[in-house]
């Protein structure tokens, strides 16, 4: 099983309490226009399970970010946390009048790095043309709630250090650096 | 880690000032509330004035207020107009003594950059909000009020 997967360039991997449920904060900077109207997005956004057919409009999400169309990448993704047979591993859609803009995927993990078991994030996005209008906040308050749901009281994610849009939105939610360090090395080549 | 005086009543004053916006903010009360010279902070205020942040209100009930967009202002964008915080330069050192210690404070700075690059104004305003809110009961007002 892979552990960590998707858009580790889009990801945080900080760690913040479960977070109540606050007034709208903002999603995730970008270049989105057309910011719609958080009374009228209310009423028309739907944060639900994904399904099988989300999967184009959530592939056509992240290759706008990434440039690459992972097809094959995605239905495994499907596969492990969209098929819903796994109460503690959520993939999420925010649905805006019928129309996906926006996704978020995680699970809950026990003792991992020695932890008692938290709720990780590992991928969130949403739609370019409607960011800037709460979808993200929706997104992470709706994970936090399942997570909530299956008795852990910490949310966590990970990404990498200069993305700043990524990270001023998880500092926007009320997350701060957590206990965990990041780190790595090179492999050396085998020596003959 | 420690800002530089400056760096810190930059701050402070940023934060005052987006945390009641619509006021116009005597340099004197500022002063007096972080214990400075009203002559210290006008400098400070000059600064950040320059850098459209902060502006000034002339005449009777003047003083500053907040001029930037505490959505995107972020502290990285005040504390780098008072201090070098830039990544040292790769050839600087000449031992490998040197060049160890600098890859160790390199991470240190990499971290320091990516968190306050990270954190607006409006983000800071809630934090405060939340600490004021954790206080112990009877234990004041917070010091900085958020919108």
């Amino acid at each position: 099983m892979k552990l960590i997967w998707v858009n580790l360039s889009r990801i945080a991997m900080a760690q913040i309490e479960a977070p109540a449920r606050r007034r709208a904060a903002p999603s995730p900077r970008g270049a989105g226009t057309g910011r719609p109207r958080v009374g009228r997005l209310d009423e028309a956004l739907a944060i639900r399970p994904v399904r099988r057919r989300d999967l184009d409009p959530v592939i056509a999400i992240d290759a706008v970010v990434t440039g690459l169309e992972k097809r094959a990448y995605w239905l495994s993704v499907y596969r492990r946390y969209g098929t819903g047979t796994h109460p503690e591993r959520a993939f999420l859609v925010a649905d805006l009048g019928g129309r996906v803009v926006g996704f978020v995927i995680g699970e809950v993990r026990d003792w991992e790095f020695g932890s008692p078991p938290c709720g990780w994030v590992f991928a969130i996005d949403v739609q370019q043309g409607v960011r800037l209008g709460g979808i993200g906040t929706r997104l992470l308050e709706a994970i936090a709630a399942r997570f909530r749901a299956a008795g852990v009281t910490k949310l966590r994610t990970m990404l990498m250090r200069d993305n700043t849009l990524i990270l001023s939105f998880f500092r926007s939610q009320g997350m701060m650096a957590g206990p965990l360090i990041s780190l790595e090395m090179d492999i050396e080549p085998a020596r003959p | 880690m420690r800002l530089q005086k400056n760096t810190s009543l930059a701050l402070y004053s940023v934060l005052e000032f987006a945390g009641d916006p619509q006021r116009h903010i005597p340099a004197a009360e500022i002063a007096a509330k972080y214990g400075v010279s009203p002559h210290h902070l006008a400098k400070v205020l000059a600064d950040l004035a320059r850098a459209g942040i902060v502006e000034s209100v002339r005449g009777v009930g003047g003083g500053y207020r907040f001029a930037g967009n505490a959505r995107r202002l972020t502290l990285m964008d005040v504390i780098q107009r008072f201090e070098d915080i830039a990544p040292r330069s790769a050839g600087a050192s000449s031992t490998p003594v040197e060049r160890a210690l600098d890859t160790v404070l390199a991470e240190i700075d990499d971290n320091a950059r990516a968190t306050f690059g990270s954190i607006t104004i409006a983000t800071m305003l809630r934090l405060i909000e939340r600490q004021a809110a954790s206080a112990t009961s009877g234990a004041g007002p917070p010091r900085v009020r958020a919108r």
